[in-house]
């Protein structure tokens, strides 16, 4: 049995790694009010962009001239899934369940005999599809050294997909990400943005415009643009979403830490008392004995 | 004078938005005015200055490419940046121009054309700079 020194020596270790835990969720609190109010910043614009594009290319897409970022290159055989995962652990489920939405994707779509593709970015989900799929990672990105999220990193990923669209590498681009619902429900989500899927219902709007250049010279325009304002809003989300899920896995820790520590606690106090008590016997009998 | 709403967002923020007069766009087919009851129109915009009138005060917002929108609910511009001239670091834009030049040379045939083109924008936008800071 451990020895009281022992015992306390463990409560100890337990109560620092409770203020640890504690720390990092306050810190995941207040990192996340600001990971929100960014994710809430860009919305307008995706929103807006999405509406005017929803609207010319409604009309655009049944034409034979459509550009291929919106009908697609008439084939489906190769896939490429562009995966966003977070740069830290120490997040619950937040990371693998991203990944794991991915894998089951491509293991059905292989399953279908179509080839698979992966673009990581983040290195959690880089280091975990590695064990799987090393020799399908066409290539991998960390935003590490990224501070504060900015356009640019989006505008850089998005060329990237794009250079390797137009080399011809693939025909079907999925995003991967975890949607923000709440602190505790992050959903991860797969959205298709190469070909673009136009939502019959954002098309709503009656007025008819004229437009300055062409329409088809505006959609050209557009939807490189479009590409990368939704993996902004894809990092932006995943962004708040990890702060989330490191907030309440932090909050679990904490509490497990303090539960912990209660019962630690008590053993150690019952075995106190024990000895004591044995001691007492002992001085007590000796007594007597003399 | 009747006014209209006008909200300019970039891709990180809500920019501008409130009631005004007249919006000047920087049209990639030529400058156009945005006036109160302006027939719905959707166009593409090209680097340049955004000048925005509201009772009489002007205010100038550096916008870099993007699209303007006008509905009956009044004029949207998603800008790809936008800076007010105030907020605008003078130094940092020169080098921006300089880095432009210097990055010429990698491009070819139709991109060389666009390169050119964007450059030609961004000067037109220093010129005006310095000549509005001198009234």
């Amino acid at each position: 049995m451990a020895s009281l020194k022992d015992m306390r020596v463990r409560i100890a270790s337990t109560k620092a790694t409770q203020k640890i835990t504690k720390a990092m969720q306050m810190v995941a609190a207040s990192k996340l009010r600001r990971a929100q109010t960014a994710a809430e910043a860009a919305r307008p614009y995706a929103d807006k962009m999405s509406a005017v594009i929803s609207n010319i290319a409604s009309a655009a897409a049944g034409s034979p001239g459509a550009p291929t970022l919106l009908a697609g290159t008439g084939k489906d055989q190769v896939h490429l899934l562009l995966v966003c995962t977070g740069e830290r652990g120490l997040s619950g489920a937040f990371n693998s369940s991203i990944v794991r939405l991915a894998r089951e994707r491509a293991l059905a779509l292989m399953a279908q005999g179509k080839e698979v593709k992966f673009f990581c970015v983040g290195r959690k989900g880089y280091e975990q599809l590695r064990r799987q799929f090393d020799k399908q990672i066409v290539e991998h990105l960390d935003l590490r050294s990224v501070r504060q999220l900015g356009f640019v990193n989006a505008e850089d990923i998005a060329k990237k997909v794009l250079a390797r669209f137009d080399a011809g590498e693939f025909d079907v681009c999925t995003l991967f990400y975890s949607r923000f619902r709440s602190v505790i429900a992050q959903i991860p989500t797969a959205q298709q943005i190469i070909p673009l899927v136009v939502e019959e219902g954002a098309a709503a709007s009656t007025t008819s415009y004229e437009y300055e250049p062409e329409e088809d010279e505006i959609l050209t325009r557009l939807l490189p643009r479009n590409l990368a304002v939704q993996v902004f809003r894809a990092l932006l989300e995943n962004n708040a979403s990890f702060y989330g899920a490191q907030m309440s896995a932090m909050d679990n820790a904490t509490r497990n830490a303090g539960e912990m520590i209660r019962k630690q606690t008590l053993v150690y106090n019952r075995t106190r008392q024990a000895q004591i008590t044995k001691e007492l016997i002992e001085i007590i009998s000796g007594a007597e004995a003399v | 004078m009747a006014t209209f709403h006008f909200d300019l967002v970039s891709p990180e923020k809500l920019a501008f938005s409130g009631e005004v007069d007249q919006v000047d766009i920087p049209g990639v087919e030529g400058d156009f005015g945005v006036l109160a009851g302006h027939a719905p129109v959707v166009a593409a915009i090209r680097p340049g200055i955004l000048t925005v009138t509201t009772g009489g005060r002007h205010e100038k917002i550096i916008v870099l490419g993007g699209l303007a929108e006008v509905s009956e609910k009044g004029l949207t511009v998603l800008a790809d940046v936008a800076t007010s001239l105030d907020e605008l670091d003078r130094a940092q834009f020169a080098e921006t121009i300089a880095e432009m030049e210097e990055g010429l040379k990698e491009h070819e045939g139709g991109e060389l054309d666009q390169a050119i083109e964007r450059l030609d924008h961004f000067k037109s936008i220093q010129q005006q700079l310095s000549s509005t800071a001198m009234h």
